[in-house]
């Protein structure tokens, strides 16, 4: 498994942040989603985004990868305002995003699964096509480097267990993830191997500068990786700790509300 | 340590061979082209062989070319993820629109053509406009469309006639337009001719062949078929449809324009049922307002028989040609047969049945339901 000593972290002071989010609304309807969100992520670090179901984690990354817009709220990216009219203008902008429900499609392979919506081509003009050996050579080298060997890139994607599913999608965000990589709990479904792989990619991938937005419930993974955690309550951040002021043990009372934790962790004996 | 299988099997250990057939049986045209050999079959061995003449041949394709042309865009729709039930009315009302355009107005064909399929296609774009905005069914919304189109053609004609439905002395007035041979008539008539010169093709007692060419809609549809297929298989949109069908939400999240894809999709099925009208109308030489009627059905039928699933994002457009070319066949084969016409209904009701059966199969043998 992977531990702390493994991955170097980010300094997270100096840069300027990539992507900021400030004060960030989203109601649905009469249902206050997240009620004031602050948040940011700098070049080259692991920002994790910790919190109960429902707390509005997935929420939150939406409106940063312009599936929703907030009701309120600024958004700054690469110092400029910007307001992204859809995840397509954010995937634009270098933001790649695993999303919980991994938006996959069962029925397509996995080759054009890994490239919906940024089909490589080649030609020009009429003759300007979808690049099939090329996508189907890229999903295989980027699927091998992962861990997991496809028995095709035609493969539906519906065929593939959970986990493999998961690491395809994993694979494409870390393919096309210029600037933010947003993974909402990639590591659900995963076995040892392929988790320890992924905390190993987004280790990979903050080094070259890449700012990571890490969801977890796993506060082993998120102390592994992260440089800074941000925890939401029911819509609301409790506060952001920097790697090193803060243990597991604080950042999982946090998590949960703090004293319910407590309480159940003495009936369980301590296994929580 | 684990064993190190990522980086060294080259053969998955885990992996069958795939028979042939089992890869075969992914193919979403499968089951039409199973289909089309079986109809062939059957004709084969109960209807006089003039059916498979020259003459019989051009004579099942010709209608199942004018399906075929209507089919293949409600294949890339369905694929979508969407139909549209508004397009056999469609036919009727473009066929109107292009009537008065040559008639009433006297526009020349290259003019006229252009207005009728972009008025059709801004129709469609309506249909999918209302379909995205209210999130209601496709279904429902485009069944509207049907009754709509076909009311506003019959009001339509009566007024443009002075009471008749029948808009006459559309041949009079495209007579010699240079671009009526485009849409209408037979082509390569120089080569049959020279074919039945040599002998080669059957003629008729005085030397001219019995099959002066090929209908031109018959070149539509192949060259149609050809290109969706293409499309669908070799370039970016045809992943975006597939995607938009497969999953909207999933498609948008990925950075499908899934809006913009299902509108040009609306617009094409609309666009192809105005290309038919024109094809039907300069053929006919008038207008009527029981065009395309019930239309919208068969084209369905013919894109299911060819492998498009109900649900989307699955399907082919070569299915749905192969579609419509067993549709043809059953219509105009029984008249080569002993058996009674009407048994073309329960023939194709027994083909639908049979195709929805066979590609729930399919799709889940590729989707590896569990
Ligand atoms: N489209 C929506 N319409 C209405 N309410 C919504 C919608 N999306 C989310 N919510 C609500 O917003 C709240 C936050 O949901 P969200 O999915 O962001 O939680 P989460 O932190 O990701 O939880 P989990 O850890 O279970 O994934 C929930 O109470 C949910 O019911
Ligand atoms: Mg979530």
């Amino acid at each position: 498994m992977a531990t702390d000593s493994t991955f170097h972290h980010g300094d997270t002071k100096t840069a300027a942040p990539i992507i900021e989010m400030r004060d960030i609304e989203k109601h649905f309807g009469n249902v206050i989603a997240l009620s004031g969100v602050s948040f940011d992520v700098r070049p080259g670090e692991c920002h994790c985004l910790l919190g109960d179901n429902g707390a509005g984690k997935s929420t939150f990354i939406k409106t940063m990868s312009g599936v929703f817009k907030p009701t309120r709220g600024s958004i700054t990216f690469d110092g400029k305002p910007l307001s992204f009219a859809s995840p397509r203008d954010a995937m634009e902008a270098g933001i790649a995003t695993v999303f919980q429900d991994l938006a996959m499609i069962p029925l397509m392979s996995v080759a054009r699964n890994f490239f919906m919506g940024r089909e490589p081509t080649k030609g020009w003009g009429p003759t300007k096509r979808f690049d099939v050996e090329k996508a189907n050579a890229i999903t295989m080298s980027e699927m091998k480097k992962m861990g997991i060997n496809l028995r095709g890139p035609d493969q539906a994607v519906g065929t593939l267990s959970g986990g493999e599913r998961q690491t395809v999608a994993i694979a494409r965000a870390v393919y096309f993830g210029a600037k933010v990589l947003i993974l909402d709990e990639p590591t659900s479904a995963l076995g040892v191997r392929q988790t320890s792989n992924v905390l190993a990619t987004i280790d990979r991938v903050r080094a070259q500068g890449v700012g990571v937005v890490f969801i977890s419930h796993n506060v082993r993974h998120a102390m592994a990786v992260g440089d800074r955690f941000t925890v939401l309550n029911r819509g609301k951040t409790l506060g952001t700790a920097v790697r090193g002021n803060i243990t597991s043990e604080q950042l999982q009372d946090l998590m949960a509300g703090g004293q319910e934790l407590a309480q159940l962790e003495s009936t369980l004996g301590g296994t929580v | 340590m684990m064993p190190t299988d990522a980086g060294s099997a080259a053969v998955d250990e885990r992996l069958k061979a795939e028979p042939l057939m089992a890869r075969l049986m992914k193919r979403p045209e499968l089951g039409a082209i199973a289909g089309l050999v079986l109809v062939t079959a059957f004709f084969l061995i109960t209807a006089n062989p003039a059916m498979f003449t020259l003459s019989g041949i051009l004579n099942f394709m010709a209608p199942a070319a004018q399906l075929g042309i209507l089919a293949i865009a409600a294949a890339l729709l369905m694929i979508g993820g969407e139909f549209d039930l508004s397009i056999g009315s469609m036919v009727a009302f473009a066929g109107m629109i292009f009537g008065a355009c040559v008639v009433n107005l006297d526009l020349p064909l290259i003019l006229a053509v252009p207005v009728t399929l972009v008025l059709a296609a801004l129709i469609g774009a309506v249909n999918g406009i209302i379909v995205l905005r209210t999130g209601l069914p496709s279904f429902i919304v485009t069944l509207a469309g049907l009754f709509i189109l076909r009311g506003l053609s019959l009001v339509g004609l009566k007024w443009l006639t002075d009471g008749s439905t029948q808009l006459r002395g559309v041949r009079e007035a495209a007579e010699g337009d240079w671009l009526a041979p485009i849409f209408s008539g037979d082509a390569f008539t120089g080569l049959f001719g020279w074919l039945a010169s040599l002998g080669w093709i059957e003629t008729f007692d005085n030397g001219t062949a019995k099959v002066p060419g090929v209908p031109v809609e018959i070149l539509w549809f192949l060259g149609l078929a050809a290109l969706a297929t293409w499309v669908l298989l070799r370039t970016p949109a045809g992943n975006w449809i597939f995607a938009s069908g497969g999953d909207r939400n999933a498609a948008a999240n990925s950075g499908v324009p899934v809006r913009n894809v299902k509108i040009a999709l609306f617009m094409l099925t609309a666009a192809a049922a105005a290309l038919l009208a024109v094809m039907q109308v300069l053929d006919a030489g008038s207008t009527d307002a029981r065009r395309g009627f019930q239309k919208e059905f068969e084209a369905i039928i013919a894109a299911v028989i060819g492998g498009c699933l109900l649900t989307g994002g699955y399907g082919s457009a070569i299915g749905a040609f192969f579609g419509s070319i067993i549709f043809g066949m059953v219509v105009i084969g029984l008249t080569y047969t002993g058996f009674d016409q009407d048994w073309f209904q329960v023939f194709l009701g027994g083909m639908l049945l049979l195709a929805v059966i066979f590609n729930n199969a399919i799709r889940k043998r590729v989707t590896g339901e569990r």
